[in-house]
C-alpha cells in the first residue's frame, strides 16, 4: 500500500528493449542539442560545398578550444545557479599578462603558472564574496568583470604582442590524425579539462555537492554537504579555466590585448544554455556545454562559408538561432516532471 | 539612530554623498551652477542631464527586475530607437521639420513597444528565461539596428529633435526634465496604484500570486513593455545628443549600468520589493563616479578598477543592512532557513 | 493508529545517563525570545516526544541543538561532555541525525545519492556508484521501502521522499534520532512502517526525539514528553502517566471544549430543497490527475471530501477552481456554464480556493501582513483601482480581530507569523473576497489545536451563515465533524458520495478502503 513506485522485474527481450527505449528525461535537452548539431550540419552540407568534411568538424574544435574550457568551467557555476560574468575579461587579463611576462623574459611556464594563480585567485575571491558576504553572483562577478577589465588596462593600454618562441611553436603546431587531418594541442588540452570535469561532477562528492547545491541548496546544508566550500569552490574553477582558456587564447591570437573578449563570457553562457544545463541550476552535463559551444561555431562556420552575410545578418542569425535553440528546449523541458 | 541608519535609502544616499564631497575636495567648485543665456549651467548639470538615458533605462529595468526577471536587451533596443527615428527624419523632404522629428520619434517608441511585447511574449508565455530571451535580442538587435542605418551612422540636421538631448526649456536642460516626468510617471502609476503591489507579490510568488487571482502574465508582460519603451527614449536621448545614430555604439553596455543602478538602490536581483528612488539614486550615483574619476585625477584607464572597486564596496555595505532593512535578522552565517519563523 | 503501544520496562528510570543534556538553552532573534531557559533530557533507547503548539519553540529548540542557530544562552551535554555545534556537519559527526518536516533532501540527485552523499562508498579515488546503489538498496529492503536506488529522488511523490529522507538518517550510525513532524504527509500504513523502525532503532539504544501533532501517534509511540509553551517548558512528563486532556492543557492552557462545542445543524435537506446548487460540475477530468467526476454544492453546506493521500482529493479542489485546466468537462456557477481556465475565472464567479501547499502557493513572504491579506480583492479590482486607504484599514482590523491573528499588526512581514497566523491571514483574504464557495484544501494542517478549533468553528459559522463550502482534509474526525456530506476519494477517482448520517470514522475508514458492501455512487 506504500506510495512508493514499484521496480518492475518482468524481463523483456534485448529487441523489446531497444524499441521502447526511452531516455531518462534528464538527458532530453542533451540529446536535443545534438541533434540540433547533427541537423544543422547537414543543412550546411547540402548548401555548401566542402562543409560536410571532418576537417571542417575538427576545426570547430581547434577554433573554439578555448570556448570550450571556458564553457566548461562555466558550467560548474550555473550548476550551482550561480552565473559568471567575468570570465570574458579574465580571459583579457590571462592573455595580458602572458604577453607581459613574456616580453620581460619569464620563462613560458612561470608565466602560465602566474596565469593561472592570478585567475584562480580572482575566482576564488568573487566565491568568497558571493558566500560570505551573501552578494548576488551577478552583481559580484560582474565587479569582478570590471576589475580584471580595469587590470588589463594597467598593464597597458596597447595590445602586446607574443614573440616567444616556445608560445609561437605551439601555436603553430599541427597534431597529425590518420586520413590527412589534423588537430592541434589546443584541442587536445581541452578535451583534457572536459574529460576531468565530467569525472569530477560524476564521480567525486565535490561534483555531486555542486549538483544538490543547485537542486536545493538548503537542503544540501541540512544534509551536511560542504556547501560553503563547493559554491566557493566553483567559481575558483571557473577562474582557473578562464585562466587555460586565456592561455588557449593567447595561443590563438599571439598577443595581449585589453579588448580581447569582449562579450566572450556571453558566448560561453548561450553555449551552456544551449547546452541543456539550466540557469536555475542542478541539471546538465558538460558534454551539452561542449555540444553549445559547437553548435556556436557552426554558426560561424555558416557565416563563414556563405561568404556574403556582413556583419549585421550574422549578428541577426546568431540571435535567430538562439531563439531557435532557446524555444526547442522549452519545449522539451515542458514535457518534464 | 537606526530609524535613519535602517532607512534603505540610506546607504546609498550616503555613498551618494561621500562621492560628491570628494568631488569638492578635489574641485572646491564642483558644486557651482550658474545661469548663462538663461540656461543653467554646472557640473551637476552635467551630471544629471548625462545620467538622464541610464536613469530611463534602470526605471525599466526596476520593474522587469521586481518581476524576478532581467532586461538585457535595453541597449540593443536604444540602438534600434535611435537608428529608426534617425533613418525616419533623415530620409525624404523635409528633414529639418518639427512634425518628422515628432513622428520619428513616435514611431520608434511604437518599434520598442512592440519589442517590448516581444521579449515578454517569450519570458511569461513561452516562460523561457529572461536572460536568455532577452539575450536573443540583445544579440539580434544591433544587427537589426544596423539593418536600419544600412550599416551607416545616420546624421540628422533636425532642430526640435536635438533639443531632446541638448535642449533646454526655462534653463533646465530637456532631459533632466523628460527623465523626472517619467520617473514621476513611473512612481505615481506604482504607488498611487495597486501596480507596485501587485508587481512585488509577482516576483516574490508567482504562483501565490497566481492563485489569488492576480493577472501574473499580464504584469510580467506589462514589465518588458515598459522597459522596452524607457530603452526607446534613451536611445532616442543619446541619438539626439550626438546628432546621428551609431547602431554599433550607441547604448553599448548600459544594460549593465542600469542593473548596477538598481541593485545599488536597494532592489534585489531576486525580484518582490523595489524602490523607484532607490534606482535614481543608484542613477545619479554611476553618474557622479564617471564624473569624479577625471576630476581627482585618475586616469581614465583606471575607470574599470575604480568602478569594481566602489561597486564591491557599496554592495557589501548594503548587503547586511539589507537584511536588517527587513527586521528578521538572520542567525548564524549560511543557514538559509529564515529565523524567527514557525517552531 | 490508536493501538497503544507497549512500553518496554525499564525505561523510566535511567541508569545510563542521558546522552543528550540540554540546560537552560536560551535563543533570541533580532532581540525578540524564542526560547527561555528550556531544558531537555534524551536518554538513550527512548522514543522522546516533543510537544508544543506552533510557536512554542519545538524546531528552535532542534535547530539549536543540531547547530543550524547560535545559542544564547545555557548549555549542552553529550554523553556528559559539554558541546556546541556550529553546523549541521558537525553534529552530524557527533551521531545527531535530522529528518525535517519538509522533505531535505535534492531532488535531481538520485535516491542512493541523497541516503549516502557525504558517506558513500568510494573507489579509485572517485565514488562507487554501483556499491552505493547497493548499500541504499540494502538499507531500503530493511525497512520495506520498495524504491529504485538509482532512480531520481523528484520522481516519486512527497510521501515516498519522506521515507527516503528517514532512511537516510538511519543509516547514519545515529545515536540521537530527529524527527520533526515525520508524518504529516503519510498515510496510515506508512506511518506504521515508521514506527516498526523507530521501535527497532530504539531497541538498538538510539535516543528519538518526536516532533508531533498528531496526539494519538504520540501515545502510540513515545516513551516521554517534554512541552513547551511560548517558548518555555512547562513539564517533562512520562507518556503513560499523562492523559491527553492534560496534555492538552500543558499545551495550550486552557480546557480543551471547543472542538466539543461545535454544534452542526445539519442542514443538508435544507440545502436540497433550495433546489439549484451554487456550483455543479459535469464530467470534470484532468489526464493522469484526475477521472471524470460529477458534483453539486449547495448553499450553506459543508462537503467533506475524504481520502488517501494521492486519491485526488486535491486535484479535485483545483479542478473545481482552474487552478489546473480541465481536459473535459465544464463547471456550471449558478447555471452559467464555463470551463474555468484560470483562478481569476473562477475568483470572479464567487469561487475562492486556499491550498493546501501555503509556503509554495499561498503565502507572499515578504509583503505584509495587510497586503497579504488584501491580495485577492485587490487582484479582483484590477491595478487600476487601489483599495481606499480607510477600507483598507477597517476591513485588515476586522479580520485580525475575528480570526484572532497574532500578532495584531497589519505592517509585520508575512514570514515572522507562525504557520496558524499564516493560514489565518490566508483565510482572511479569502473571506474578504466575500465568495460563495471557499474550498479549503487541508487549512488546519500543521497548526496547532487552539488555531486548529478556531478554524473548524468558523467553517461551521461561515456554513451557517449561507456560504457552501469544500473542506479536504486528512483528519477524518475533523472532517466527520463539520460535514453534511462526504465525499470519498480512492486512486484518482471519487467513489463515493453520502450525507453525513451518524457515520463514524472507522465506517468512513471502510469506505475510504473499499470494503463496503454498499458503496453508493452519485
Amino acid at each position: 500500500m506504500s506510495a512508493g513506485s514499484v521496480t518492475a522485474h518482468a524481463a523483456p527481450s534485448a529487441w523489446g528493449r531497444v524499441r521502447t527505449y526511452r531516455p531518462p528525461s534528464r538527458y532530453l535537452p542533451v540529446l536535443a542539442t545534438c541533434a540540433l548539431f547533427f541537423g544543422m550540419f547537414a543543412i550546411g552540407g547540402v548548401r555548401y560545398e566542402g562543409f560536410a568534411s571532418s576537417q571542417v568538424v575538427l576545426n570547430l574544435f581547434v577554433d573554439n578550444a578555448f570556448l570550450i574550457v571556458l564553457a566548461v568551467g562555466m558550467t560548474f557555476v550555473i550548476l550551482t545557479g550561480g552565473i559568471d560574468l567575468s570570465v570574458g575579461s579574465v580571459v583579457a587579463l590571462s592573455t595580458m599578462i602572458t604577453a607581459w611576462t613574456l616580453r620581460d623574459g619569464w620563462p613560458p611556464v612561470a608565466a602560465v603558472a602566474a596565469v593561472l594563480v592570478v585567475s584562480t585567485g580572482l575566482g576564488l575571491l568573487m566565491g568568497l564574496v558571493i558566500h560570505y558576504f551573501d552578494i548576488q553572483p551577478f552583481i559580484a562577478t560582474l565587479a569582478g568583470m570590471f576589475l580584471a577589465r580595469g587590470l588589463c588596462y594597467l598593464i597597458s593600454i596597447e595590445s602586446i604582442p607574443i614573440r616567444d618562441r616556445t608560445f609561437f611553436d605551439l601555436s603553430a603546431a599541427q597534431i597529425p590524425l590518420p586520413g590527412g587531418l589534423y588537430t592541434t594541442p589546443a584541442v587536445v588540452i581541452a578535451l583534457v579539462v572536459v574529460g576531468i570535469a565530467a569525472f569530477v561532477l560524476h564521480r567525486t562528492t565535490f561534483g555531486r555537492t555542486v549538483y544538490a547545491v543547485g537542486g536545493s541548496e538548503s537542503s544540501a546544508l541540512l544534509m551536511g554537504l560542504r556547501v560553503a566550500r563547493t559554491k566557493v569552490g566553483v567559481y575558483a574553477i571557473s577562474g582557473f579555466c578562464s585562466g587555460l582558456a586565456g592561455l588557449l587564447f593567447a595561443l590563438y591570437m599571439l598577443s595581449g590585448y585589453s579588448l580581447h573578449a569582449v562579450g566572450m563570457e556571453l558566448d560561453a553562457i548561450a553555449a551552456v544554455v544551449i547546452g541543456g544545463t539550466l540557469l536555475t541550476g542542478g541539471r546538465g552535463f558538460v558534454v551539452g556545454s561542449v555540444l553549445g559551444v559547437l553548435v556556436l561555431g557552426t554558426i560561424q562556420t555558416f557565416i563563414s562559408f556563405d561568404g556574403t552575410l556582413s556583419s549585421w545578418w550574422t549578428k541577426i542569425a546568431i540571435g535567430v538561432l538562439l531563439l531557435a535553440f532557446v524555444v526547442l528546449q522549452r519545449l522539451v523541458t515542458r514535457r518534464q516532471p | 539612530m537606526s530609524r535613519v541608519t535602517g532607512h534603505p535609502l540610506f546607504w546609498p544616499l550616503l555613498a551618494l554623498a561621500l562621492l560628491l564631497v570628494v568631488n569638492v575636495v578635489a574641485t572646491p567648485s564642483f558644486l557651482d551652477v550658474r545661469v548663462q543665456d538663461g540656461h543653467l549651467y554646472g557640473n551637476l548639470v552635467d551630471i544629471a542631464r548625462n545620467g538622464a538615458p541610464v536613469l530611463l533605462v534602470a526605471l525599466g529595468m526596476t520593474l522587469v527586475i521586481a518581476t524576478r526577471g532581467i532586461d538585457l536587451s535595453v541597449g540593443a533596443v536604444a540602438a534600434i530607437a535611435g537608428a529608426v527615428a534617425c533613418v525616419w527624419i533623415a530620409g525624404g523632404a523635409g528633414e529639418g521639420s518639427a512634425g518628422k522629428a515628432l513622428t520619428g520619434c513616435a514611431i520608434a517608441l511604437v518599434v520598442c513597444l512592440v519589442l517590448g511585447l516581444w521579449n515578454g511574449f517569450l519570458v511569461s508565455v513561452l516562460g523561457i528565461q529572461p536572460i536568455i530571451a532577452t539575450l536573443v535580442l540583445m544579440t539580434a538587435g544591433r544587427g537589426l539596428a544596423m539593418l536600419v542605418t544600412d550599416g551607416q551612422i545616420t546624421t540628422v540636421n533636425n532642430a526640435t529633435f536635438s533639443r531632446i538631448g541638448g535642449g533646454f526649456v526655462l534653463t533646465l536642460p530637456v532631459a533632466i526634465l523628460i527623465a523626472l516626468a517619467v520617473f514621476g510617471l513611473t512612481a505615481l502609476l506604482t504607488r498611487r496604484t495597486a501596480l507596485g503591489m501587485l508587481v512585488e507579490s509577482v516576483g516574490i510568488n508567482p504562483e501565490a500570486s497566481r492563485l489569488a487571482g492576480v493577472r501574473a502574465r499580464t504584469i510580467i508582460w506589462t514589465a518588458y513593455v515598459f522597459s522596452a519603451v524607457c530603452a526607446g527614449l534613451a536611445g532616442l536621448m543619446i541619438a539626439s545628443n550626438t546628432n546621428a545614430a551609431d547602431a554599433n555604439n550607441a547604448g553599448l553596455w548600459i544594460e549593465l549600468d542600469a542593473i548596477l543602478a538598481v541593485v545599488i538602490g536597494g532592489t534585489s536581483l531576486a525580484g518582490g520589493r523595489f524602490s523607484l528612488g532607490g534606482t535614481l539614486v543608484g542613477a545619479l550615483f554611476l553618474t557622479t563616479l564617471a564624473a569624479t574619476i577625471p576630476n581627482i585625477g585618475i586616469p581614465s584607464e583606471t575607470n574599470y578598477l575604480f568602478k569594481a572597486v566602489v561597486v564591491i564596496v557599496v554592495c557589501l555595505l548594503q548587503s547586511p543592512q539589507a537584511r536588517a532593512s527587513l527586521a528578521v535578522r538572520r542567525r548564524t552565517r549560511p543557514a538559509p532557513v529564515e529565523a524567527g519563523a514557525a517552531a | 493508529m490508536t493501538q497503544m503501544d507497549v512500553q518496554p520496562p525499564g525505561v523510566a528510570t535511567d541508569p545510563a545517563g542521558p546522552v543528550i543534556e540540554m540546560r537552560g538553552i536560551s535563543v533570541a532573534f533580532g532581540g525578540v525570545p524564542a526560547l527561555s531557559e528550556v531544558d531537555l533530557r534524551l536518554l538513550p533507547g527512548e522514543v522522546h516526544a516533543l510537544m508544543g503548539e506552533n510557536g512554542a519553540g519545538k524546531s528552535t529548540l532542534i535547530k539549536a541543538l543540531t547547530g543550524v542557530y547560535s545559542i544564547d544562552g545555557g548549555t549542552i551535554t553529550v554523553d556528559g561532555e559539554e558541546h556546541r555545534f556550529s553546523s549541521p556537519a558537525e553534529s552530524q559527526a557527533a551521531g545527531i541525525s535530522t529528518v525535517y518536516q519538509e522533505v531535505n533532501l535534492v531532488p535531481n540527485l538520485t535516491v542512493a545519492e541523497n541516503m549516502l552523499l557525504g558517506r558513500e562508498p568510494r573507489r579509485w579515488g572517485g565514488i562507487d556508484t554501483r556499491a552505493m546503489n547497493r548499500k541504499a538498496a540494502a538499507t531500503l529492503d530493511r525497512l520495506g521501502i520498495a524504491v529504485d536506488p538509482a532512480s531520481e529522488l523528484g520522481t516519486h511523490p512527497i510521501a515516498v521522499q519522506q521515507l527516503v529522507a528517514i532512511a537516510r538518517a538511519v543509516d547514519v550510525d545515529a545515536r540521537v534520532l530527529i524527527l520533526d513532524e515525520p508524518t504529516s504527509s503519510l498515510d496510515a500504513d506508512e506511518v506504521e512502517k515508521l514506527f516498526a523502525v523507530m521501535r527497532t532503532l530504539r531497541g538498538h539504544g538510539v535516543a528519538i526525539v518526536f516532533v508531533s501533532h498528531f496526539l494519538d501517534q504520540v501515545y502510540a509511540i513515545a516513551d516521554r514528553m517534554t512541552i513547551l509553551r511560548n517558548g518555555r517548558l512547562v513539564g517533562e512528563r512520562m507518556v503513560r502517566d499523562t492523559t491527553q486532556l492534560e496534555l492538552v492543557r500543558l499545551m495550550i492552557g486552557r480546557e480543551l471544549e471547543v472542538l466539543d462545542r461545535i454544534d452542526r445543524e445539519v442542514s443538508a435537506a435544507d440545502g436540497r430543497a433550495s433546489g439549484a446548487p451554487v456550483l455543479k460540475a459535469l464530467g470534470l477530468s484532468r489526464k493522469r490527475s484526475l477521472e471524470a467526476f460529477d458534483l453539486e454544492l449547495y448553499d450553506g453546506e459543508v462537503i467533506g471530501i475524504a481520502g488517501l493521500l494521492g486519491s485526488g482529493r486535491t486535484e479535485l479542489a483545483r479542478l473545481l477552481f482552474g487552478a489546473d485546466t480541465a481536459d473535459t468537462g465544464e463547471v456550471e456557477v449558478r447555471s452559467t456554464r464555463r470551463r474555468l481556465r484560470s483562478p481569476r475565472h473562477a475568483i470572479d464567479r464567487r469561487i475562492a480556493f486556499s491550498s493546501e501547499n501555503r509556503r509554495a502557493e499561498g503565502v507572499i513572504e515578504d509583503l505584509t501582513v495587510a497586503d497579504n491579506m488584501l491580495l485577492a480583492l485587490q487582484a479582483s479590482r484590477g491595478w487600476l483601482r487601489p483599495i481606499p486607504a480607510a477600507t483598507r484599514t477597517r476591513l485588515v482590523e476586522e479580520y485580525l480581530e475575528a480570526l484572532d491573528i497574532r500578532p495584531r499588526d497589519p505592517h509585520a512581514l508575512m514570514r515572522t507569523l507562525s504557520g496558524g497566523n499564516q493560514q489565518k491571514v490566508l483565510l482572511a483574504r479569502w473571506l474578504i473576497t466575500q465568495p460563495e464557495v471557499l474550498i479549503l484544501d487541508e487549512p488546519t494542517r500543521g497548526i496547532d489545536i487552539g488555531a486548529k478549533a478556531q478554524i473548524q468553528q468558523l467553517v461551521a459559522d461561515l456554513a451557517r451563515k449561507g456560504m457552501s463550502v469544500v473542506f479536504i482534509s486528512a483528519e477524518l474526525e475533523e472532517v466527520l465533524r463539520l460535514s453534511d456530506r462526504l465525499v470519498v476519494m480512492r486512486d484518482r477517482r471519487k467513489v463515493d458520495e453520502r450525507p453525513n448520517d451518524d457515520l463514524t470514522v472507522s465506517r468512513l475508514l471502510e469506505i475510504i478502503a473499499g470494503e463496503t458492501t454498499e458503496a453508493r455512487h452519485v
